[in-house]
């Protein structure tokens, strides 16, 4: 067994920052990664890190901006304390030498961005990510902080009370990749989890193939309630044959969409007549899609993105890596020809559900990133918004799960008595529950409490047992066909356009998947570096998160930022300012809401149309 | 339920003696609108066919894998479709047990460097369609196999971080003041290409040296330092206790400038050309010492 203070889970970018923030804070840290930390998928961000720096900007429009692209569904104080810890944060790259973009003046770059009302996006080239995740690393090496990579975390080895907010966590289990072993690491203070997105739970996506919701499933299992999951951003950018992304500082710095008649649709079918390419990335999502629905797609899939009028120089400035990603993975030469895009799945704004300083619901378990839910992004995030989000929150996390006293946080968590309880929204299945075999949930049965070690051990005791019988089991279905089902189910049915005939359908599909998943068995016999065995856990992770996605657009019956319900297209501020939480409750799943808090600091954000 | 559709060593899909690939790595240096035709046509005769790649298999822990060998796989060909797409099918159709890393398939991540006939190079930003059949694919060379395609990188993280590879200004402004520390477009230029590096391994496994010498700090370790001591942002003391780490015996003299490095790295950065710069910054260091 090992043994540290605070334990992260995850590299990327909320991780390395909750880490070095823990550390700071005198905790004796680890990370566990099922990647090399410089693997993790932070690395892919292209366009940038929105903080209001500069004259004439300051951090109340950045939080305007944000609760409006959010439809109002963001909650303010996460909202403010976002935008008033950006600038810090972000200078704060810059001092640990990230190699940002500059003026002539030397002061860093900002461009531009979808959803901004002041070009407050802070970039390095169109690698922002990369520089990132590689400059925090570097601060985790000159730390000496400890990480285990490539140590893939199946459990989170908690209490079992049985209200999650009496529960404990104290700590995690994970396997060796390379040797196959299976222990237990112990928190004495806090589990931060940092896994990123689960964008695999589809298959068009601009993910990697590690954004498999890992830890939204560990957490949910162990009683967090996991927050608005039907938000799910689909980026109106993405190359058609694999879901590589190209940002949307390709837009921000000029760059035009055209349909195959050759018209600028965003102006001249009328989709956003003010900001055109700009608007907020569900409206031009949505628009694309119509304009392909409509016949005017090329090769009825897909739109033009074009940046040759940027000029050579201006491109290879600011947008060099996005010709080699169009060269490479579409055989396109950006400077010569427009490049072709289309929606792709990109970013889950819900999560697993946090106050402002990271904390569950569960005693001392934390989230931060992609994987938790503040919430900052409400109903559709502005693009900049995840970078600065990892930070602030990031380093929030890692204070506070070291002992720091961060104040009381104004978000509530968990079931209590500012919640509203059920729904009567007819569900055409029942989900949830899919058998022992593939449980692999909180620590002990017996309802007994026993010591932290106890707990720990029990868990490992779980964990080993689950492995063994998936290695044991000689035959039955494999991983990657159920997968497979999965993510064409999402695709299919709660894609950009939903509606509740589709979504119940994708609910009958993962329910399929789920009985099917009693069979799932692992082909390959080592317990050296067994990918098998590991995609068969994340699978059970992704139908876990794919359920709740699907649960969450049926019954959010309105339409709302990226949410968008056929049967009614129009925003209904009086029965849904609130967010939607689904909690795992003894093998099934239980639906509940929480009111938005649109009152901040020094006002209160009345809800607008949202108009761009 | 078996997936044995197309087992290794199974030549039940019949190689096509037609289909030649363009292979030429040269053709990968080339920039410009020539390449783009060229990679439409390959695709083109490619479409409706299978590939047929050859993946090198290893596991020490199960019997039939211990000895080293290649299985064959026929995949069915699809537009854009690269190496890594390749085995991800054989896979994901065929042997679940065929190991790789990888992750973010868009070359940012650094984890799927194979040895793609004869040369390092990412699997996700290889395009089946420029290779010549069949594909060779296997571990990195002169890295110990852990299985499959999976090799140990453990030394290369040692050498990455011999070299202090953080920003280690002491004197930088508070932070409180939001005063960024300025530094100029032609500087950030200049450590541009360096800090493009993905942590792939390529350039030190195509690297004679490196693969003779275990102490060699090795090409992507000595650019991750070029990055740092051209930053003029840390000040000269820095820069020159930085010089020092890189003129060790097994630093950068040892470089005898084959520009393998070079000509693998996916990122393109000019590697030779960075070490060559620090050996004469080197230099002009130690004419002031003695
Ligand atoms: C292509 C792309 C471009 C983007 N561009 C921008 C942008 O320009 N600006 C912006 O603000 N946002 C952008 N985003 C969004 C943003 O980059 C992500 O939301 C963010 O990087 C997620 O960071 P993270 O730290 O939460 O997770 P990740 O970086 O995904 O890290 C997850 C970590 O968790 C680990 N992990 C996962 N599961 C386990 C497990 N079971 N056990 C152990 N470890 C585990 C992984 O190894 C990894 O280290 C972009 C996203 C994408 C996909
Ligand atoms: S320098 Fe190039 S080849 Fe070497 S590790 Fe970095 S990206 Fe890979
Ligand atoms: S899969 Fe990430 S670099 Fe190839």
């Amino acid at each position: 067994m090992y043994e540290h203070d605070v334990i992260v889970v995850g590299a990327g970018g909320a991780g390395l920052r909750a880490a070095i923030a823990a550390h700071e804070a005198g905790a004796d840290v680890a990370m566990v990664s099922k990647l090399h930390p410089v693997r993790s998928h932070t690395g892919a961000a292209e366009g940038g890190i929105n903080a209001a720096l500069q004259e004439g900007d300051d951090w109340e429009l950045h939080a305007y901006d944000t609760m409006k692209g959010s439809d109002y569904l963001g909650d303010a104080p996460a909202v403010e304390t976002l935008a008033k810890n950006s600038p810090e944060e972000t200078i704060n790259l810059e001092h640990w030498g990230m190699p940002f973009s500059r003026e002539e003046d030397g002061r860093v770059s900002q461009r531009p961005f979808g959803g901004l009302s002041y070009p407050r996006t802070t970039y390095a080239g169109a690698e922002t990510g990369h520089h990132l995740l590689h400059t925090m690393y570097e601060q985790v090496v000159k730390r000496g902080i400890q990480v285990y990579d490539e140590w893939y975390v199946m459990n989170l080895a908690t209490t079992d009370e049985a209200d999650p907010n009496d529960r404990e966590c104290h700590g995690v289990v994970a396997y060796d990749v390379q040797s196959g072993n299976i222990e237990g690491f112990k928190a004495n203070q806090g589990v931060v989890l940092a896994t990123g997105g689960p964008g695999q739970a589809f298959d068009h996506t601009t993910n990697a193939v590690s954004c498999t919701g890992d830890g939204h499933a560990m957490a949910y299992r162990a009683g967090a309630p996991l927050e608005d999951m039907e938000f799910i951003q689909f980026h109106p950018t993405s190359l058609p044959s694999t879901g590589v992304l190209i940002s949307e500082g390709v837009r921000g710095e000029g760059g035009i969409l055209y349909n195959s008649e050759g018209e600028r649709f965003m102006f001249e079918h009328g989709y956003a007549n003010n900001s055109g390419e700009l608007a907020s990335r569900d409206v031009v999502a949505r628009a694309e899609l119509t304009e392909v629905q409509e016949g005017r797609g090329v090769e009825d899939e897909y739109v033009h993105l074009d940046m040759r009028h940027l000029g050579e120089e201006r491109i290879m400035d600011r947008l060099e890596n996005i010709l080699h990603l169009a060269e490479d993975f579409e055989g396109v030469d950006g400077l010569v020809e427009p490049m072709p895009v289309k929606p792709g799945q990109h970013y889950a704004m819900g999560g697993i559900e946090v106050d402002e300083n990271g904390q569950t619901c569960v005693n001392g378990l934390y989230a931060a990133g992609e994987c938790a839910c503040v919430s900052v992004h409400g109903g559709n995030r502005l693009g900049g918004n995840a970078l600065p989000e990892l930070i602030v929150f990031g380093k929030r996390a890692g204070r506070h799960a070291a002992g720091e006293d961060l104040g009381e946080p104004e978000i509530r968590t968990g079931y209590g008595d500012d919640v509203e309880d059920e729904t009567d929204a007819d569900l055409p299945v029942q989900p949830g529950e899919a058998g022992l075999d593939t449980a692999g949930g909180v620590a002990a049965d017996g309802g007994v409490t026993a010591d932290a070690e106890g707990i720990l051990e029990r868990t490992v005791e779980t964990a080993r047992q689950r492995v063994d019988r998936l290695m044991d089991k000689e035959d039955g279905v494999q991983h990657a066909e159920i997968r497979a089902k999965l993510q064409k189910a999402m695709t299919d049915y709660v894609n950009v356009f939903r509606t509740e005939e589709g979504v119940k359908k994708a609910l009958r599909l993962i329910r399929e998947c789920r009985q099917e998943y009693q069979d799932v068995y692992v082909d390959d016999p080592s317990r050296t570096f067994n990918t098998d065995l590991q995609q068969t856990i994340e699978t059970r992770n992704l139908i876990d998160v794919a359920e709740t996605i699907a649960l969450g657009a049926l019954v959010r019956n309105e339409f709302r930022g990226a949410h968008w319900r056929q049967e009614n297209q129009i925003r209904d501020d009086e029965n849904w300012l609130k967010h939607t939480l689904i909690s795992w409750d003894e093998g099934e799943p239980s639906i509940f809401y929480r009111p938005v808090i649109l009152e901040g600091e020094n006002k209160t954000y009345e809800p607008k149309e949202r108009s761009y | 339920m078996s997936t044995q559709q197309a087992e290794p060593e199974s030549q039940e899909a019949p190689e096509d003696p037609e289909m030649k690939g363009a292979e030429s790595p040269a053709a990968e240096e080339q920039k410009g609108g020539g390449m783009v035709d060229e990679h439409a046509e390959k695709r083109a005769e490619l479409e409706g066919e299978t590939v047929h790649i050859k993946v090198f298999r290893y596991d020490p822990e199960v019997e039939g894998k211990q000895e080293p060998r290649f299985d064959d796989f026929h995949v069915p060909f699809e537009k854009g479709m690269t190496v890594l797409d390749s085995v991800m099918y054989a896979r994901d159709e065929y042997d679940s047990s065929l190991t790789f890393r990888h992750s973010c398939r868009q070359a940012v991540c650094g984890s799927d460097a194979f040895f793609v006939n004869g040369k390092q190079r990412l699997g996700c930003k290889t395009q089946i369609s420029d290779l010549e059949q069949p594909v060779r694919i296997e571990p990195l060379p002169h890295q110990e196999v852990v299985k499959d395609l999976v090799v140990d990188m453990d030394h290369f993280y040692d050498q990455m971080h011999t070299v202090e590879p953080y920003f280690q200004d002491e004197d930088t402004p508070a932070t409180d003041d939001l005063e960024e520390q300025r530094q100029s477009p032609e500087n950030r230029e200049k450590i541009k290409m360096s800090s493009r590096c993905i942590w792939c391994g390529a350039c030190m496994s195509s690297c004679n040296i490196a693969a003779g010498d275990n102490e060699y700090l090795g090409p992507a370790a000595i650019n991750k330092a070029y990055k740092f001591a051209m930053d003029d942002r840390e000040d000269e003391q820095i820069k020159e206790h930085r010089l020092r780490i890189l003129e060790q015996e097994h630093g950068v003299w040892r470089c005898q400038t084959q520009f393998s490095c070079t000509e693998v790295c996916p990122k393109d950065i000019p590697l030779t050309e960075h070490i060559q710069e620090l050996k004469r910054e080197a230099v002009k260091k130690n004419l002031k010492f003695w």
